[in-house]
Protein backbone atom coordinates (compact mmCIF):
# COMPACT_ATOMS: atom_id res chain seq x y z
CA UNK A 1 0.00 0.00 0.00
CA UNK A 2 2.84 2.73 0.62
CA UNK A 3 4.55 1.79 -2.13
CA UNK A 4 1.63 2.82 -4.53
CA UNK A 5 1.49 5.90 -2.39
CA UNK A 6 4.96 5.99 -3.05
CA UNK A 7 4.81 5.20 -7.35
CA UNK A 8 1.40 7.76 -6.82
CA UNK A 9 3.34 10.71 -5.13
CA UNK A 10 6.40 10.21 -7.67
CA UNK A 11 3.64 10.35 -10.27
CA UNK A 12 2.71 13.32 -9.51
CA UNK A 13 5.80 14.83 -8.88
CA UNK A 14 6.88 14.40 -12.31
CA UNK A 15 4.15 15.59 -13.62
CA UNK A 16 4.16 18.89 -11.79
CA UNK A 17 7.58 19.51 -12.70
CA UNK A 18 7.14 18.91 -16.11
CA UNK A 19 4.18 21.50 -16.00
CA UNK A 20 6.11 23.66 -14.25
CA UNK A 21 9.12 23.80 -16.50
CA UNK A 22 6.72 24.67 -19.39
CA UNK A 23 5.35 27.23 -17.60
CA UNK A 24 8.55 28.97 -15.78
CA UNK A 25 10.32 28.56 -19.06
CA UNK A 26 7.25 29.65 -21.15
CA UNK A 27 8.33 26.66 -23.75
CA UNK A 28 6.06 26.80 -26.91
CA UNK A 29 4.06 23.81 -27.70
CA UNK A 30 5.58 22.81 -30.63
CA UNK A 31 8.65 22.07 -28.36
CA UNK A 32 7.73 20.67 -24.93
CA UNK A 33 3.59 20.83 -24.43
CA UNK A 34 2.53 20.12 -20.95
CA UNK A 35 0.87 17.60 -19.26
CA UNK A 36 -2.30 18.30 -20.00
CA UNK A 37 -2.11 18.68 -23.56
CA UNK A 38 -0.51 15.87 -23.81
CA UNK A 39 -3.68 13.87 -21.88
CA UNK A 40 -5.36 15.45 -24.16
CA UNK A 41 -3.94 14.51 -27.59
CA UNK A 42 -3.80 10.77 -25.53
CA UNK A 43 -7.58 10.63 -25.14
CA UNK A 44 -8.83 11.78 -28.38
CA UNK A 45 -5.92 9.08 -30.50
CA UNK A 46 -6.89 6.40 -28.11
CA UNK A 47 -8.01 4.18 -30.50
CA UNK A 48 -4.92 4.99 -32.99
CA UNK A 49 -2.59 4.68 -30.25
CA UNK A 50 -3.82 1.38 -28.93
CA UNK A 51 -3.83 0.12 -32.65
CA UNK A 52 0.00 0.92 -32.88
CA UNK A 53 0.78 0.12 -29.17
CA UNK A 54 -0.19 -3.76 -29.79
CA UNK A 55 1.66 -3.82 -32.94
CA UNK A 56 4.95 -2.64 -30.88
CA UNK A 57 3.34 -5.13 -28.02
CA UNK A 58 3.62 -8.04 -30.54
CA UNK A 59 6.93 -7.51 -32.19
CA UNK A 60 8.55 -7.08 -28.44
CA UNK A 61 6.77 -10.16 -26.85
CA UNK A 62 7.71 -12.40 -30.16
CA UNK A 63 11.56 -10.86 -30.17
CA UNK A 64 11.58 -11.34 -26.14
CA UNK A 65 10.40 -15.12 -26.35
CA UNK A 66 12.42 -16.48 -29.38
CA UNK A 67 15.42 -14.14 -27.76
CA UNK A 68 15.17 -15.77 -24.58
CA UNK A 69 14.68 -19.25 -25.99
CA UNK A 70 17.96 -19.12 -28.32
CA UNK A 71 19.84 -17.24 -25.40
CA UNK A 72 18.50 -20.40 -22.99
CA UNK A 73 19.39 -23.11 -25.63
CA UNK A 74 22.85 -21.29 -26.59
CA UNK A 75 23.94 -21.17 -22.78
CA UNK A 76 23.27 -24.66 -21.99
CA UNK A 77 25.31 -25.22 -25.23
CA UNK A 78 28.49 -22.82 -24.49
CA UNK A 79 28.46 -24.34 -20.40
CA UNK A 80 27.83 -28.31 -22.18
CA UNK A 81 30.94 -27.88 -24.48
CA UNK A 82 34.41 -26.62 -24.14
CA UNK A 83 34.28 -26.86 -27.90
CA UNK A 84 31.58 -24.93 -28.21
CA UNK A 85 32.44 -22.14 -26.17
CA UNK A 86 36.02 -21.75 -27.76
CA UNK A 87 34.45 -21.33 -31.19
CA UNK A 88 31.74 -19.32 -30.30
CA UNK A 89 32.57 -16.71 -27.34
CA UNK A 90 34.87 -14.79 -29.23
CA UNK A 91 31.64 -14.48 -32.08
CA UNK A 92 29.65 -13.62 -29.47
CA UNK A 93 32.34 -11.29 -27.95
CA UNK A 94 32.97 -9.72 -31.12
CA UNK A 95 28.96 -9.39 -32.66
CA UNK A 96 28.64 -7.00 -29.46
CA UNK A 97 31.50 -4.59 -31.04
CA UNK A 98 28.76 -4.54 -33.53
CA UNK A 99 25.86 -1.57 -32.67
CA UNK A 100 22.77 -3.56 -32.88
CA UNK A 101 21.10 -0.68 -34.30
CA UNK A 102 23.68 -0.43 -37.37
CA UNK A 103 21.97 -3.57 -38.01
CA UNK A 104 17.91 -2.05 -38.48
CA UNK A 105 18.75 -0.98 -41.85
CA UNK A 106 20.15 -4.27 -43.21
CA UNK A 107 17.53 -6.67 -41.24
CA UNK A 108 14.77 -4.31 -42.68
CA UNK A 109 16.41 -4.95 -46.26
CA UNK A 110 16.63 -9.05 -45.50
CA UNK A 111 12.99 -9.19 -43.86
CA UNK A 112 10.80 -6.34 -45.30
CA UNK A 113 8.84 -3.27 -43.62
CA UNK A 114 6.53 -5.93 -41.69
CA UNK A 115 6.80 -7.75 -38.27
CA UNK A 116 10.19 -10.14 -38.41
CA UNK A 117 12.21 -6.74 -39.09
CA UNK A 118 11.62 -5.69 -35.67
CA UNK A 119 11.17 -9.05 -34.19
CA UNK A 120 14.80 -9.84 -35.13
CA UNK A 121 15.78 -6.48 -33.59
CA UNK A 122 14.04 -7.22 -30.54
CA UNK A 123 16.07 -10.79 -30.94
CA UNK A 124 19.00 -9.41 -31.44
CA UNK A 125 19.06 -7.11 -29.10
CA UNK A 126 17.83 -9.01 -26.05
CA UNK A 127 20.08 -12.25 -27.35
CA UNK A 128 23.91 -11.46 -25.58
CA UNK A 129 22.27 -10.36 -22.05
CA UNK A 130 20.23 -13.35 -21.76
CA UNK A 131 22.90 -15.53 -22.41
CA UNK A 132 25.86 -14.38 -20.50
CA UNK A 133 23.38 -14.20 -17.75
CA UNK A 134 22.17 -17.64 -17.81
CA UNK A 135 25.74 -18.77 -19.11
CA UNK A 136 27.58 -17.36 -16.30
CA UNK A 137 25.22 -18.80 -13.54
CA UNK A 138 25.42 -21.87 -15.58
CA UNK A 139 29.19 -21.73 -14.94
CA UNK A 140 29.12 -20.99 -11.32
CA UNK A 141 26.61 -24.37 -10.02
CA UNK A 142 28.28 -24.77 -5.85
CA UNK A 143 31.37 -27.43 -6.67
CA UNK A 144 29.96 -29.48 -3.56
CA UNK A 145 26.45 -30.55 -6.19
CA UNK A 146 29.17 -31.36 -8.89
CA UNK A 147 31.36 -33.71 -6.79
CA UNK A 148 28.40 -35.57 -5.27
CA UNK A 149 27.14 -36.17 -8.54
CA UNK A 150 30.45 -37.29 -9.52
CA UNK A 151 30.43 -39.67 -6.68
CA UNK A 152 26.76 -41.00 -7.89
CA UNK A 153 28.45 -41.71 -11.91
CA UNK A 154 25.98 -39.10 -12.79
CA UNK A 155 26.47 -38.69 -16.78
CA UNK A 156 27.23 -34.87 -17.54
CA UNK A 157 24.34 -34.52 -19.51
CA UNK A 158 22.18 -35.44 -16.22
CA UNK A 159 24.01 -32.95 -14.46
CA UNK A 160 23.06 -30.18 -16.74
CA UNK A 161 19.45 -30.72 -16.76
CA UNK A 162 18.94 -32.00 -13.01
CA UNK A 163 21.68 -30.05 -11.23
CA UNK A 164 23.00 -27.12 -13.14
CA UNK A 165 19.93 -25.72 -15.12
CA UNK A 166 18.00 -26.16 -12.01
CA UNK A 167 20.80 -23.62 -10.18
CA UNK A 168 21.27 -21.26 -13.20
CA UNK A 169 17.45 -20.45 -13.14
CA UNK A 170 17.48 -17.25 -10.52
CA UNK A 171 20.06 -15.80 -13.42
CA UNK A 172 18.16 -16.80 -16.44
CA UNK A 173 15.82 -14.28 -14.64
CA UNK A 174 18.03 -11.63 -14.23
CA UNK A 175 18.98 -11.52 -17.44
CA UNK A 176 15.16 -11.69 -18.55
CA UNK A 177 14.43 -8.91 -16.78
CA UNK A 178 17.15 -7.06 -18.12
CA UNK A 179 15.92 -8.15 -21.62
CA UNK A 180 12.49 -7.54 -21.18
CA UNK A 181 13.57 -3.91 -21.29
CA UNK A 182 16.16 -3.41 -23.96
CA UNK A 183 13.43 -5.40 -26.23
CA UNK A 184 11.09 -2.46 -26.54
CA UNK A 185 14.25 -0.60 -27.69
CA UNK A 186 15.21 -2.71 -30.54
CA UNK A 187 11.43 -2.84 -31.80
CA UNK A 188 11.37 1.02 -31.79
CA UNK A 189 14.77 1.34 -33.70
CA UNK A 190 13.08 -1.27 -36.17
CA UNK A 191 9.98 0.86 -36.90
CA UNK A 192 11.91 4.81 -37.24
CA UNK A 193 14.61 2.40 -40.19
CA UNK A 194 11.21 1.22 -41.96
CA UNK A 195 7.46 0.26 -40.76
CA UNK A 196 4.07 1.21 -41.14
CA UNK A 197 2.93 0.26 -38.06
CA UNK A 198 3.75 0.47 -34.49
CA UNK A 199 4.77 3.00 -31.38
CA UNK A 200 7.79 4.20 -33.20
CA UNK A 201 6.19 4.58 -36.65
CA UNK A 202 3.74 6.81 -34.83
CA UNK A 203 6.10 8.83 -33.11
CA UNK A 204 7.97 9.53 -36.66
CA UNK A 205 4.54 10.96 -38.06
CA UNK A 206 3.51 13.00 -35.47
CA UNK A 207 6.66 14.62 -35.38
CA UNK A 208 6.46 15.14 -39.23
CA UNK A 209 3.25 17.02 -38.67
CA UNK A 210 4.80 18.85 -35.66
CA UNK A 211 1.53 16.86 -33.89
CA UNK A 212 4.27 17.23 -30.77
CA UNK A 213 1.58 16.35 -28.17
CA UNK A 214 0.48 12.81 -29.64
CA UNK A 215 4.38 12.47 -29.92
CA UNK A 216 4.91 12.33 -26.52
CA UNK A 217 1.27 10.70 -25.83
CA UNK A 218 3.22 7.39 -27.94
CA UNK A 219 6.03 7.79 -25.80
CA UNK A 220 4.09 7.52 -22.23
CA UNK A 221 2.43 4.77 -24.20
CA UNK A 222 5.59 2.97 -24.67
CA UNK A 223 6.90 4.17 -21.55
CA UNK A 224 4.09 2.54 -19.59
CA UNK A 225 3.66 -0.70 -21.76
CA UNK A 226 7.65 -1.40 -21.22
CA UNK A 227 6.80 -1.08 -17.32
CA UNK A 228 3.84 -3.47 -17.03
CA UNK A 229 5.87 -6.28 -19.32
CA UNK A 230 8.68 -5.71 -16.60
CA UNK A 231 6.30 -5.96 -13.67
CA UNK A 232 4.62 -9.01 -15.46
CA UNK A 233 8.06 -10.86 -16.13
CA UNK A 234 9.00 -9.66 -12.69
CA UNK A 235 6.03 -11.61 -10.93
CA UNK A 236 6.40 -14.33 -13.55
CA UNK A 237 10.25 -14.89 -12.67
CA UNK A 238 9.16 -14.89 -8.50
CA UNK A 239 6.46 -17.16 -9.16
CA UNK A 240 8.36 -20.13 -11.02
CA UNK A 241 12.05 -19.73 -9.31
CA UNK A 242 11.27 -17.42 -6.49
CA UNK A 243 14.20 -15.09 -7.32
CA UNK B 1 25.48 -54.50 -2.03
CA UNK B 2 28.21 -56.20 -2.82
CA UNK B 3 30.08 -57.17 0.25
CA UNK B 4 32.38 -53.77 2.04
CA UNK B 5 35.56 -53.78 0.67
CA UNK B 6 38.89 -52.71 3.17
CA UNK B 7 40.32 -49.34 1.95
CA UNK B 8 44.13 -48.97 2.17
CA UNK B 9 46.32 -46.18 1.36
CA UNK B 10 50.40 -45.53 1.37
CA UNK B 11 52.13 -43.01 0.30
CA UNK B 12 52.23 -38.95 0.30
CA UNK B 13 50.11 -35.95 -1.46
CA UNK B 14 50.82 -33.00 -2.93
CA UNK B 15 48.83 -29.85 -4.68
CA UNK B 16 51.12 -28.24 -6.98
CA UNK B 17 53.97 -27.98 -5.22
CA UNK B 18 52.55 -27.61 -1.44
CA UNK B 19 52.83 -30.56 0.74
CA UNK B 20 49.28 -31.91 1.68
CA UNK B 21 49.85 -35.17 4.07
CA UNK B 22 52.31 -38.17 4.33
CA UNK B 23 54.27 -39.75 3.24
CA UNK B 24 52.03 -42.31 5.55
CA UNK B 25 50.32 -45.35 5.42
CA UNK B 26 46.25 -46.10 5.78
CA UNK B 27 44.40 -49.24 6.57
CA UNK B 28 40.72 -49.20 7.14
CA UNK B 29 39.22 -52.70 7.82
CA UNK B 30 36.12 -53.96 5.89
CA UNK B 31 32.82 -53.29 7.50
CA UNK B 32 34.09 -51.34 10.01
CA UNK B 33 33.70 -47.86 10.94
CA UNK B 34 36.99 -45.95 11.17
CA UNK B 35 37.26 -42.41 12.52
CA UNK B 36 40.15 -40.63 11.02
CA UNK B 37 40.94 -38.32 13.80
CA UNK B 38 42.74 -34.97 13.23
CA UNK B 39 43.52 -31.11 13.65
CA UNK B 40 42.06 -28.72 10.75
CA UNK B 41 44.46 -28.49 7.69
CA UNK B 42 46.18 -32.24 8.71
CA UNK B 43 45.26 -33.21 4.88
CA UNK B 44 42.38 -35.35 6.11
CA UNK B 45 39.74 -34.23 3.71
CA UNK B 46 42.09 -34.30 0.79
CA UNK B 47 42.68 -38.41 1.78
CA UNK B 48 38.90 -38.53 1.83
CA UNK B 49 38.34 -36.99 -1.74
CA UNK B 50 41.07 -39.19 -3.11
CA UNK B 51 38.98 -42.57 -2.26
CA UNK B 52 35.86 -39.94 -3.06
CA UNK B 53 37.12 -40.17 -6.67
CA UNK B 54 37.51 -36.40 -6.36
CA UNK B 55 41.12 -35.49 -5.88
CA UNK B 56 41.89 -34.43 -9.25
CA UNK B 57 43.79 -31.06 -8.50
CA UNK B 58 46.05 -33.63 -6.01
CA UNK B 59 49.38 -35.33 -7.22
CA UNK B 60 49.35 -38.44 -5.60
CA UNK B 61 52.41 -40.73 -5.00
CA UNK B 62 51.44 -43.80 -4.30
CA UNK B 63 48.91 -46.52 -3.61
CA UNK B 64 45.27 -46.34 -2.91
CA UNK B 65 42.04 -48.48 -3.21
CA UNK B 66 40.19 -51.08 -1.65
CA UNK B 67 41.30 -54.33 -0.41
CA UNK B 68 39.76 -56.44 -3.20
CA UNK B 69 41.37 -55.00 -5.92
CA UNK B 70 38.35 -53.91 -7.76
CA UNK B 71 38.13 -50.07 -8.49
CA UNK B 72 36.28 -48.32 -5.66
CA UNK B 73 34.12 -46.18 -8.46
CA UNK B 74 30.26 -46.77 -8.08
CA UNK B 75 30.59 -48.30 -5.05
CA UNK B 76 31.35 -44.99 -2.60
CA UNK B 77 28.73 -42.94 -1.23
CA UNK B 78 29.90 -39.61 0.47
CA UNK B 79 28.13 -37.48 2.93
CA UNK B 80 29.92 -34.10 2.90
CA UNK B 81 29.66 -30.98 6.42
CA UNK B 82 27.20 -29.12 4.36
CA UNK B 83 23.84 -30.96 3.53
CA UNK B 84 24.45 -30.61 -0.24
CA UNK B 85 19.85 -30.34 -0.97
CA UNK B 86 18.69 -29.32 -3.84
CA UNK B 87 16.40 -26.18 -2.90
CA UNK B 88 13.86 -26.83 -5.70
CA UNK B 89 13.37 -30.26 -4.75
CA UNK B 90 11.12 -31.70 -2.10
CA UNK B 91 12.95 -33.92 0.50
CA UNK B 92 11.87 -37.55 -1.21
CA UNK B 93 13.09 -35.70 -4.61
CA UNK B 94 16.43 -34.97 -2.88
CA UNK B 95 16.79 -38.45 -1.32
CA UNK B 96 16.28 -40.05 -5.38
CA UNK B 97 18.66 -37.70 -7.00
CA UNK B 98 21.28 -40.75 -7.29
CA UNK B 99 18.39 -42.77 -9.46
CA UNK B 100 17.69 -39.53 -11.56
CA UNK B 101 20.93 -38.25 -12.07
CA UNK B 102 21.96 -42.05 -13.51
CA UNK B 103 18.84 -41.89 -15.21
CA UNK B 104 17.56 -45.37 -13.22
CA UNK B 105 14.30 -46.46 -12.34
CA UNK B 106 13.30 -44.23 -9.09
CA UNK B 107 11.93 -46.39 -6.34
CA UNK B 108 9.99 -44.31 -4.47
CA UNK B 109 8.72 -46.47 -2.33
CA UNK B 110 12.26 -47.62 -0.78
CA UNK B 111 12.92 -44.13 -0.15
CA UNK B 112 9.67 -43.14 1.91
CA UNK B 113 10.73 -46.41 3.78
CA UNK B 114 14.35 -45.01 4.56
CA UNK B 115 12.84 -41.45 5.42
CA UNK B 116 10.40 -43.69 7.55
CA UNK B 117 13.93 -44.76 9.12
CA UNK B 118 15.49 -41.32 10.30
CA UNK B 119 12.31 -40.06 11.49
CA UNK B 120 10.94 -38.21 8.28
CA UNK B 121 8.04 -39.66 7.10
CA UNK B 122 6.08 -36.52 7.92
CA UNK B 123 8.25 -33.98 6.12
CA UNK B 124 8.48 -36.39 3.36
CA UNK B 125 6.56 -33.52 0.29
CA UNK B 126 8.20 -30.86 2.69
CA UNK B 127 10.91 -28.51 0.66
CA UNK B 128 14.22 -28.15 2.86
CA UNK B 129 14.39 -24.62 3.57
CA UNK B 130 11.37 -25.94 5.78
CA UNK B 131 13.41 -28.08 7.75
CA UNK B 132 16.03 -27.42 10.74
CA UNK B 133 19.73 -28.55 10.28
CA UNK B 134 19.69 -31.81 12.17
CA UNK B 135 16.42 -32.57 9.46
CA UNK B 136 18.38 -31.44 6.71
CA UNK B 137 21.11 -33.47 7.74
CA UNK B 138 19.45 -36.86 8.36
CA UNK B 139 17.80 -35.81 4.89
CA UNK B 140 21.50 -36.13 3.31
CA UNK B 141 21.91 -39.35 5.65
CA UNK B 142 18.82 -40.93 3.62
CA UNK B 143 20.28 -39.68 0.44
CA UNK B 144 23.12 -41.76 0.95
CA UNK B 145 21.64 -44.51 2.62
CA UNK B 146 19.51 -44.78 -0.89
CA UNK B 147 22.99 -44.83 -2.81
CA UNK B 148 23.05 -48.45 -1.05
CA UNK B 149 26.91 -48.39 -1.62
CA UNK B 150 29.44 -50.54 0.18
CA UNK B 151 31.83 -47.81 1.40
CA UNK B 152 30.50 -44.95 2.66
CA UNK B 153 33.00 -41.73 2.84
CA UNK B 154 31.51 -38.81 5.51
CA UNK B 155 33.69 -35.38 5.57
CA UNK B 156 32.83 -34.22 8.95
CA UNK B 157 28.84 -34.13 8.18
CA UNK B 158 27.39 -33.79 12.11
CA UNK B 159 30.31 -30.18 12.54
CA UNK B 160 27.15 -27.78 11.92
CA UNK B 161 25.24 -29.54 14.01
CA UNK B 162 24.46 -28.41 18.00
CA UNK B 163 25.33 -30.56 20.71
CA UNK B 164 21.90 -33.02 20.82
CA UNK B 165 20.93 -32.65 17.37
CA UNK B 166 24.39 -33.81 16.60
CA UNK B 167 24.38 -36.86 19.55
CA UNK B 168 21.51 -38.46 17.86
CA UNK B 169 22.99 -37.50 14.34
CA UNK B 170 25.93 -40.22 15.86
CA UNK B 171 23.43 -42.78 16.89
CA UNK B 172 21.00 -42.89 13.67
CA UNK B 173 24.16 -43.14 11.56
CA UNK B 174 25.65 -45.67 14.01
CA UNK B 175 22.77 -47.75 13.59
CA UNK B 176 21.88 -46.97 9.86
CA UNK B 177 25.61 -47.39 8.21
CA UNK B 178 26.55 -50.62 10.63
CA UNK B 179 28.06 -53.14 8.20
CA UNK B 180 29.38 -51.15 5.88
CA UNK B 181 33.18 -49.63 5.41
CA UNK B 182 32.79 -46.18 7.06
CA UNK B 183 35.98 -44.04 6.55
CA UNK B 184 34.24 -40.86 9.04
CA UNK B 185 37.08 -37.74 9.50
CA UNK B 186 36.79 -35.49 12.04
CA UNK B 187 38.03 -33.18 14.17
CA UNK B 188 36.08 -34.00 17.08
CA UNK B 189 37.23 -36.06 19.94
CA UNK B 190 34.30 -36.68 21.52
CA UNK B 191 32.51 -38.18 17.90
CA UNK B 192 35.71 -40.00 17.38
CA UNK B 193 35.64 -41.60 21.07
CA UNK B 194 31.59 -42.61 20.50
CA UNK B 195 32.03 -44.19 16.95
CA UNK B 196 35.55 -45.30 15.80
CA UNK B 197 35.30 -48.88 15.61
CA UNK B 198 38.71 -48.31 14.63
CA UNK B 199 40.08 -44.60 15.63
CA UNK B 200 43.45 -43.19 13.46
CA UNK B 201 45.10 -40.04 14.50
CA UNK B 202 46.44 -38.01 11.90
CA UNK B 203 48.83 -35.32 12.33
CA UNK B 204 51.91 -33.51 10.80
CA UNK B 205 53.92 -36.61 12.64
CA UNK B 206 51.91 -38.78 10.64
CA UNK B 207 49.34 -41.71 11.09
CA UNK B 208 48.84 -43.52 14.50
CA UNK B 209 46.16 -46.27 15.67
CA UNK B 210 44.80 -45.16 18.84
CA UNK B 211 43.28 -48.17 21.10
CA UNK B 212 39.69 -48.14 21.23
CA UNK B 213 37.52 -49.14 23.91
CA UNK B 214 35.37 -52.44 23.22
CA UNK B 215 32.09 -51.30 24.15
CA UNK B 216 29.99 -51.49 20.99
CA UNK B 217 29.63 -48.34 19.09
CA UNK B 218 27.76 -45.64 19.36
CA UNK B 219 29.30 -45.88 22.64
CA UNK B 220 27.62 -44.06 25.63
CA UNK B 221 28.68 -40.06 25.75
CA UNK B 222 29.44 -40.52 29.07
CA UNK B 223 30.44 -43.81 29.61
CA UNK B 224 33.57 -43.87 31.93
CA UNK B 225 35.09 -45.90 29.08
CA UNK B 226 34.16 -43.20 26.34
CA UNK B 227 35.14 -40.45 28.46
CA UNK B 228 38.77 -41.94 29.14
CA UNK B 229 39.15 -42.57 25.61
CA UNK B 230 37.87 -39.07 24.60
CA UNK B 231 40.76 -37.76 27.08
CA UNK B 232 43.18 -39.62 25.83
CA UNK B 233 42.65 -39.20 21.88
CA UNK B 234 42.92 -35.24 22.81
CA UNK B 235 45.91 -36.14 24.98
CA UNK B 236 47.62 -37.57 21.68
CA UNK B 237 46.58 -34.92 19.41
CA UNK B 238 47.99 -32.09 21.85
CA UNK B 239 51.46 -34.05 22.47
CA UNK B 240 51.61 -34.34 18.26
CA UNK B 241 53.10 -32.07 16.25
Amino acid sequence: MTRALHAAAATLLAVLSWQALVTLADLPRFILPGPGLVAQALWSNRALIADHALITAIEVLVGLGLGSALGFVSAILLAASPLALSLLRPMLVFSQAIPVFALAPILTLWLGYGLWSKVAMALLIIYFPVTSAFFDALMRTAPGWLELARVMNAPPARVMWHIRVPAALPGFASGLRLAVVYAPIGAIIGEWVGASQGLGYLMLLANGRAKIDLMFAALIVLGILTLTLHAAVDALCRRLWGA
Amino acid sequence: MTPPPALHLSGQAKIGDTPIFGPLVMEAPAGQWTCLLGPSGVGKSTLLRLFAGLGDEVTFEGTFGAGDGAPLEGRVALMAQGDLLMPWLDVTANVTLGARLRGAEVARDRALGILDWVGLSDHAAKRPDELSGGQRQRVALARTLMEDRPVVLLDEPFSALDARSRARMQDLSAELLAGRTVLHVTHDVAEAARLGQVVLVMTGDGMSMAEPPCAQVPRTYDAPGTLAFQGALLRQLMEAQ
